[in-house]
């Protein structure tokens, strides 16, 4: 199909369903002059090849946190892996030195930011951004890596893309950006893409261009992909599953058609109310009560107890486990959790 | 790009007529006769003052002095000193041991400030850092005069490491005190202004993603963080190289250098407004140049404004 | 994790940045008090503040620090003798200049100068460039263009040349004589930085929300603009006042800035040049009180910079 591909080991390419990337019970912490601030408490998810993972949450539930912990760019003091591991293929990443866990970086496990704009490089030209993954981690020469830059800008769509590889990236729109980000990120083919909030900064026509583009290319190089959002618009098409987190903790895992269908713990239930419907012309937006919590300090009990409905005494003492969710007949359905103490009510009605 | 040039040299002939007349009313409305200054102590005669001062066409309005003036500097010709000499010679006179001495303390300043402030930003709030903004903090407060006087005993005299003054400008060795003490104050600048950009860009988007592609450090030091870091650098740079050049009149006159500040701190200590003014308007013309070179520099470096 | 950064605050995590602000029910803190805050505590500021303070007393009343009479020399002082470093606050614990004068009195006097001409010019510097670029900035235009190409013209003399050809113009030069020539030569800088600032500051909603509530131009320029672009304008103000402090002094140095019978320190560095091998502590102390008070604006304004600074908040 394209050249790009010629280079890569494709023997190294797993099948479809194993395991890439497992996170294992991860804490992370910050350590700031106000306190201690937990912002991932025991975290659980992984991601088999051409499988995606959308991570679901909003602001300081800890998705971008352990995002980029799994990438090994967050910043080490103030933050801290307290406990946990992140196994690529098996191996704990945590436990590898920095140098090989740089040389994963980028080659096998990518990540697209969420501005394109502040995430280039703006005073260089997309062409050299592009090029330089070859130059560095595979020895192209200049004018190698430049004909490699323009053949990924054709393969995201960009159009003129000869004429364009000087360019600077403010000199493209932001869906154009985004997609060179896109193309950055897959240049060497990596196992698994980490993508954090690839479209909160585009326009919906954009969005959905930009979220096509990333599904065909998954398709195309059977990768995993990590896609963290707070919308659950973008998800529906293109996640395989759900993970919802909150205050640093997954509190549902669904396939995600039955997180749509039936959602097994109240939060999840309230992000899908206050989704604006058509049929809801004329009558008063549902928002869930109260706000997230203060990462330094985090309620007792469920995270979540203060802004639920169907709160219970037990919520407010005790944390939940990450329950298995059956169905009325008490089989258990695969790939549901729930971390709620009332994960049946919620589930069954 | 070719419209930012054009833009920018236009920008400059407004500046330069402005300058030049500047410093030619202020040096020719200081009171004081410096025809009549030339008898020295004695009682100077009206007559011959007369004369002369039609000779050399003081006695024109001002505004015809000026228009003169103008006319002949667009032509070359920096005027002529009291003592009849043009004032041309004197400049190329003095020039060159400015220039030499002038980018002495440019490299000085470019190499080591730099160097200082990278390793500082890139070690902000440790050991390093805290030293180095104690030193460029000294280097900035001790004023020219005082931080002169100190390396010349402490080096010169005390240590012999050099000679204390200048004995022979061509030679370079003795020129790295003054050097090193008129480069000191930008080189404190430099530092700081590096240490602070790298500092700030360290937390830039773009470098989080250079380390998210798995490039190794000193890729994303060396060309991602400086070629943005160094921006606010340069521009400080273009401006300094003018200074140096016409700023120098302590340092010169500390250990003894006969460049361009000296001549020109003589010439008005002896009211020759021809002099200063050729002086002055050649001052000038480097430090426009070396602006636009500056914002040149600039627009290649940053790409951002080259389509503003 | 390569280590290519610092400690980051609170303020670095956006997710946690935005828990915290959620948590706290207290009113939020405005930049001004924000900046007060934190220089209350560092002590860099703390400690150049006390200092500035101590000067202004010495400018104020010198006094209070000594009792004889700097101008008055008494050659039997002879300047070979060596300063008495245990009679604190006597005449001799400084030593004797050339002309007998107790150079500690001179040191003590030496400070209004240098503290009338640092407050003064910064005073009209930042008045003056101030007015010039807020309406260069705000009215844009050809006004900008005219006040810029002014701004790049006087720009164009370096500060020391200009000020030497002013002042020779002045036969008896007083403390309000290098406060003018510096304060002629030294507007530009201001303007370059208000200007900026409030281009800046112009583009905000707020500005645009004012206008469109009616407000009038001059109501907009002082209550809406005004407060927001004036902090980079005070840090400058606040480091060039120690510049224009040196810069005095080295006009005094070169014989061009203040005369006798006004007390400089660098009138007399310039003196003690000529016994710099036999009584160096003549230089050494006027030297190093400079250098001190140049030190003390300096470390003001950076402390100042810090604080204001919204990106280290």
């Amino acid at each position: 199909m394209t050249t790009v591909i010629e280079n890569n080991q494709k023997n190294d390419r797993l099948e479809v369903g194993t395991p890439l990337l497992e996170v294992k019970d991860l804490h992370v912490e910050f350590h700031t002059r106000d306190g201690v601030a937990k912002a991932v408490n025991g975290v659980n998810y992984s991601v088999a090849a051409g499988e995606t993972l959308a991570v679901l949450g909003e602001s300081g539930s800890g998705k971008s946190v352990t995002a980029q912990t799994i990438m090994g760019i967050l910043d080490m003091p103030p933050g801290k892996v307290t406990q946990g591991e992140i196994l690529y293929r098996g191996q704990d990443m945590l436990k590898m030195s920095n140098e090989e866990r740089r040389r994963i970086r980028g080659q096998k496990i990518a990540m697209i930011f969420q501005d394109a704009l502040s995430a280039l490089n703006p005073v260089l030209s997309v062409g050299y951004q592009l090029g330089e993954m070859f130059r560095v981690h595979q020895g192209a020469s200049k004018k190698e890596a430049k004909e490699k830059a323009i053949e990924l800008m054709d393969r995201v769509r960009i159009p003129a893309a000869r004429q364009r590889v000087n360019d600077y990236p403010h000199q493209f729109s932001g869906g154009m950006r985004q997609r060179i980000m896109i193309a950055m990120a897959l240049s060497l083919q990596p196992d698994l893409i980490i993508a954090d909030e690839p479209t909160t900064a585009l326009d919906v026509t954009v969005q959905a261009q930009v979220m096509d583009l990333l599904a065909e290319l998954q398709a195309e190089y059977n990768m995993g992909l990590i896609l963290i959002t707070h919308d659950l618009g973008v998800v529906a098409d293109v996640a395989d599953k759900i993970a919802v987190m909150y205050a640093g903790r997954i509190v549902e895992t669904a396939p995600v058609h039955e997180l749509y269908a039936n959602p097994a713990h109240p939060y999840t239930k309230g992000l899908l109310r206050s989704i604006p419907r058509l049929d809801q012309k004329g009558q008063e937006l549902y928002a869930i009560k109260g706000l997230p919590p203060n990462l330094l300090k985090v309620p007792a009990g469920c995270a979540f107890n203060p802004r639920c409905d169907v709160a219970t005494d037990l919520c407010r003492t005790e944390i939940p486990a990450l329950h298995h969710v059956t169905d009325k007949d008490g089989k258990e359905l695969t790939g549901r959790r729930s971390a709620c103490h009332l994960w049946k009510e919620t589930l069954h009605g | 790009m070719g419209r930012f040039v054009a833009r920018r040299l236009l920008q400059m002939i407004p500046v330069f007529f402005g300058t030049t007349a500047l410093i030619f009313f202020m040096v020719h409305a200081l009171p004081g006769d410096p025809v009549a200054a030339m008898w020295g102590d004695k009682a100077p005669d009206p007559v011959q003052v007369a004369a002369l001062k039609h000779q050399m066409g003081f006695d024109k309005p001002l505004i015809q002095q000026y228009l003169d003036y103008m006319g002949k500097l667009l032509t070359g010709d920096f005027g002529t000193g009291l003592d009849q000499r043009p004032v041309i010679d004197k400049i190329t006179e003095a020039l060159p041991v400015t220039i030499r001495l002038a980018l002495f303390a440019f490299a000085i300043e470019i190499v080591l400030g730099v160097a200082i402030g990278l390793f500082a930003g890139l070690r902000r709030g440790k050991a390093f850092d805290k030293g180095a903004l104690v030193v460029t903090l000294l280097l900035i407060s001790i004023p020219v005069p005082v931080l002169g006087f100190i390396f010349q005993t402490v080096f010169g005299q005390n240590l012999k490491w050099v000679t204390p003054t200048v004995q022979n400008s061509e030679d370079i060795t003795q020129l790295v005190l003054p050097a090193v003490v008129l480069g000191s104050l930008s080189l404190a600048y430099v530092a700081r202004l590096t240490r602070t950009s790298i500092a700030e860009n360290i937390k830039a988007d773009y470098v989080r993603t250079a380390v998210a592609k798995g490039l190794p450090r000193r890729k994303v030091i060396g060309t991602h963080l400086l070629r943005n870091s160094m921006i606010p650098v340069v521009t400080f740079l273009g401006t300094d190289l003018g200074a140096l050049m016409g700023g120098a009149i302590v340092t010169e006159g500390i250990f003894n250098v006969t460049g361009v500040g000296n001549a020109l701190f003589k010439a008005i200590n002896m009211k020759e407004g021809a002099t200063v003014s050729g002086f002055v308007a050649f001052l000038v013309l480097v430090y426009l140049a070396a602006g636009l070179i500056v914002d040149l520099l600039y627009a290649v470096l940053d790409p951002r404004i080259r389509y503003a | 994790m390569p280590d290519l950064t610092e400690k980051k605050t609170t303020a670095e995590i956006p997710e946690q940045r935005t828990a915290t602000a959620a948590a706290k029910p207290e009113k939020p803190r405005s930049l001004g008090s924000d900046a007060w805050h934190d220089l209350r505590r560092k002590p860099i500021f703390v400690i150049s503040a006390l200092l500035i303070l101590l000067l202004i007393v010495i400018a104020i009343a010198p006094g209070l620090f000594t009792s004889v009479d700097p101008r008055a020399g008494d050659l039997r002082n002879h300047y070979l003798t060596k300063p008495n470093y245990s009679h604190l606050f006597q005449p001799d614990w400084f030593g004797y200049d050339l002309q007998g004068r107790s150079i500690y009195a001179r040191v003590v006097y030496g400070a209004r100068a240098s503290v009338v001409v640092g407050i003064c010019v910064t005073l009209g510097v930042t008045i003056l460039g101030g007015i010039a670029g807020m309406v260069a900035g705000y009215f844009g235009g050809w006004v900008d263009t005219i006040i810029s190409r002014v701004t790049d013209i006087f720009f164009g003399i370096p500060l020391l040349l200009g000020a030497l050809v002013i002042l020779n113009a002045f036969t008896s030069r007083t403390v309000w004589s290098v406060v003018f020539a510096l304060v002629a030569l030294g507007w530009t800088q201001m303007t370059r930085v208000m200007r900026g600032s409030v281009i800046t500051v112009k583009q905000a909603d707020f500005v645009t929300a004012a206008k469109a509530l009616g407000a009038g131009t001059g109501r907009i320029m002082f209550k809406h603009i005004l407060p927001n672009a004036i902090a980079p304008v005070i840090v400058v103000a606040t480091i060039a006042l120690g510049g224009y402090i040196a810069t005095e002094a080295t006009l005094s140095f070169l014989g061009i800035g203040l005369q006798d019978p006004t007390i400089s320190w660098g009138i007399d560095i310039n003196s003690a040049q000529k016994v710099i091998r036999t009584a160096p502590f003549a230089l050494f102390f006027p030297a190093g009180m400079l250098s001190l008070t140049v030190l003390a604006f300096i470390m003001l304004g950076d402390a100042v910079r810090d604080a204001l600074d919204p990106k280290l908040r």
